[in-house]
């Protein structure tokens, strides 16, 4: 039972700054995803909240109290390496008990308390065996009981899963969820698999470049990103140049509704936003490719002037490579430098426009302002 | 893999060829001086010796000399590994894991006397401790002897401290333990096989070394190896020469059987650059 704040962190590398003013607040019992490409910042951010790293600016609290001068062993921290990190010398038994032994608890204690690890994790008689000899998946299990026997108020995960195959990190990733809910630990999870952020987190901080770029809830992320970084880096996203004249947004053959000034900006759309009807001529978008992925087809479209888009349809649609069709956007967003445009709800008496109907309600994106959020339970 | 299971085995004679042509080249010499070492009586041209037997051995067993060459050795070695892993590991830990301004040109000045021709660098060092009255001196020896063992007690270890991996000892950190259990626990025992090599580099290399010993040590330090040359030199027995051969073997042989044992023949194979 804990939360975990960090108050402007910054560490600097020489000249670069890998990590840049990182204000968050992790409630207790709150699983965050850190989600970012790779150089982002994101595992110095986790390596700062264990104590393994010195912030160069800022502050890391852990239930109120400031903890960023102290030692990785005075933290109430645990940390699950993505190397698992284990130790060659010891048997399986001996890397879990570790942690127990040092706090001087009695053997049967220790016994009792390392086996009913290894059990949760679903290592259960494996004591005996060297590490070694263990599958990668085993591994980072073992690494994963040897935190969490100490019962750590916050736990640390940094990428553990990156070097396994898709099956056992989806498992392991449910795992890694049931314990969190079952023994309600605090715990941030680094990853750079929009899909892992995706399936784990309450909330997720994606990051770019030592700073971050929003906070929110999953779906928030997803739904309303609230910059065009965001936006093309969590899910498929179809970004598109775009011009606006007039109060119309011009872009890949479409001209949609806009009320914003005049200029260049960018279109963003989801290819499950974008609609498709049969084209009455050889004017429209022209179908290059359709995979059937059974619950969805995906369809790779080239429109008139050579832009490439990608849109989803139902499996019966009937849509075949060298169709004609029109472009029908349900839903989209306009980012202008790098940012998400608000856009005012649109007027009773305009006119129906027959292509879409606009985003509404989506919250300005302040640039330059730290995301700060406090999540709700 | 599977096709080669699948053919017809076929015997591939190179590899035993060289197998024994390395045995006869190494081994030879070695039953030789065994040999020699239980003869009594070999006379040319006889393939096998006459006569067998301990004669020489009583003979030597019984020379306080000899005795005393044996202890001496025995403890110039002993002492010069102590005191080399004593200083060394320490300064290679440092050398691997801390960073202090000079700490290269220190490392590679440690090195450097190994670029030099060795006997040239005792010679010199032989003048300054004439001033200082170390000629002729077990201690005298000692010290010498550790400038050679810088070496293997610095160089591995270091390499062995660092591959040591750091997230292994972050995770230490982590669960609680200080960085002194950290080493203790975690450091020490994943580069304990290389150490473990470079004392047994250090104490078998001590043991043997003669050129040192002779230039600083003689006449009044006597170690084997140097009472050998005098058997050598001044009385002509090949059985003594055979018999303290492999009087001088045993230290080593054993050190090297409990080295196996503790560690296992891969690991220590590894630690030593295999």
């Amino acid at each position: 039972m804990a939360t975990l704040e960090t108050r402007n962190l910054g560490r600097r590398f020489g000249p670069t700054r890998a990590v840049d003013d990182v204000s968050l607040a992790v409630g207790d019992g709150e699983l965050l995803c850190l989600l970012g490409p790779s150089g982002s910042g994101k595992s110095t951010v986790l390596r700062m909240l264990g104590g393994f790293e010195p912030p160069s600016a800022g502050a890391v609290l852990i239930d109120g109290d400031d903890v960023t001068r102290l030692a990785p062993e005075r933290r109430p921290t645990g940390m699950v390496f993505q190397s698992h990190a284990l130790w060659t010398h010891m048997n399986v038994f001996a890397n879990v008990a570790f942690g127990l032994k040092l706090r001087r608890l009695p053997r049967a204690e220790v016994r009792r308390r390392t086996e009913a690890a290894l059990d949760m994790v679903g290592l259960a008689g494996f004591g005996e065996r060297r590490p070694t000899q263990l599958s990668g998946g085993q591994q980072q299990r073992v690494a994963l009981a040897r935190s969490l026997v100490l019962e750590p108020k916050i736990l640390l995960l940094d990428e553990p899963f990156a070097s396994l195959d898709q099956h056992l990190r989806e498992r392991l990733r449910e795992e890694v969820r049931e314990i969190q809910r079952r023994a309600g630990i605090t715990m941030v999870f680094v990853t750079h698999g929009q899909d892992e952020a995706l399936a784990l987190a309450d909330r997720i901080a994606v990051m770019r470049e030592g700073r971050l770029e929003q906070v929110d809830r999953p779906e928030v992320v997803y739904r309303q990103p609230r910059t065009e970084f965001v936006a093309g880096f969590i899910g498929q996203m179809n970004l598109i140049d775009a011009r606006v004249e007039g109060g119309r947004l011009f872009a890949a053959d479409m001209a949609l509704p806009v009320a914003l000034a005049d200029g260049p900006a960018r279109l963003a759309l989801r290819p499950e936003d974008l609609g498709l009807a049969a084209a009455t001529d050889e004017s429209g978008a022209r179908v290059l490719r359709v995979t059937d992925f059974g619950a969805h087809l995906a369809i790779d479209l080239e429109t008139i002037d050579g832009q490439r888009l990608k849109a989803t349809a139902e499996p019966d649609a009937g849509w075949m490579a060298g169709m004609r069709v029109a472009l029908r956007p349900r839903r989209f967003a306009v980012y202008r430098d790098g940012h998400l445009c608000p856009m005012p709800a649109q007027r009773a008496g305009d006119p129906p426009v027959s292509l879409q109907t606009l985003v509404a309600g989506q919250p300005a994106a302040t640039a330059g302002q730290p995301v700060w959020h406090h999540h709700q339970h | 893999m599977i096709a080669r299971l699948g053919l017809p085995r076929r015997l591939d004679w190179k590899g035993p060829l060289i197998a024994t042509a390395l045995s006869v080249a190494i081994l030879l010499p070695l039953i030789n001086v065994a040999v020699w070492a239980f003869t009594e009586v070999w006379r040319y041209p006889a393939v096998i010796p006459q006569k067998f037997g301990l004669r020489f051995w009583g003979d030597m067993l019984a020379r306080g000399d000899v005795r005393e060459a044996m202890s001496t050795s025995l403890s110039l070695a002993a002492i010069v590994t102590a005191l080399s892993v004593v200083i060394c590991l320490p300064a290679s830990y440092a050398f691997a894991r801390m960073n202090f301004p000079g700490r290269n040109l220190f490392f590679m000045s440690f090195l450097t006397v190994y670029a030099f021709p060795k006997f040239g660098l005792y010679i010199t060092i032989a003048a300054i401790f004439i001033g200082l009255g170390l000629i002729g001196n077990f201690w005298g020896v000692v010290l010498i002897q550790l400038v050679s063992t810088l070496m293997f007690m610095v160089w591995i270890p270091v390499t062995a401290f660092q591959n040591v991996d750091r997230r292994q000892e972050e995770a230490a950190r982590d669960l609680g333990a200080s960085p002194l259990r950290v080493f203790w626990s975690v450091t020490l025992p994943q580069a304990l096989p290389a150490i473990s090599a470079a004392v047994l580099l250090t104490f078998v290399n001590t043991f043997y070394e003669t050129e040192v010993a002779w230039l600083i040590g003689a006449p009044e330090v006597r170690t084997v190896p140097l009472l050998m040359i005098r058997f050598i030199n001044s009385e002509l027995v090949v059985q003594y020469g055979a018999i303290l051969s492999l009087a001088m073997w045993v230290p080593s042989f054993l050190l090297l059987i409990a080295a196996r044992r503790f560690l296992g023949a891969q690991a220590l194979g590894r630690a030593l650059g295999a």
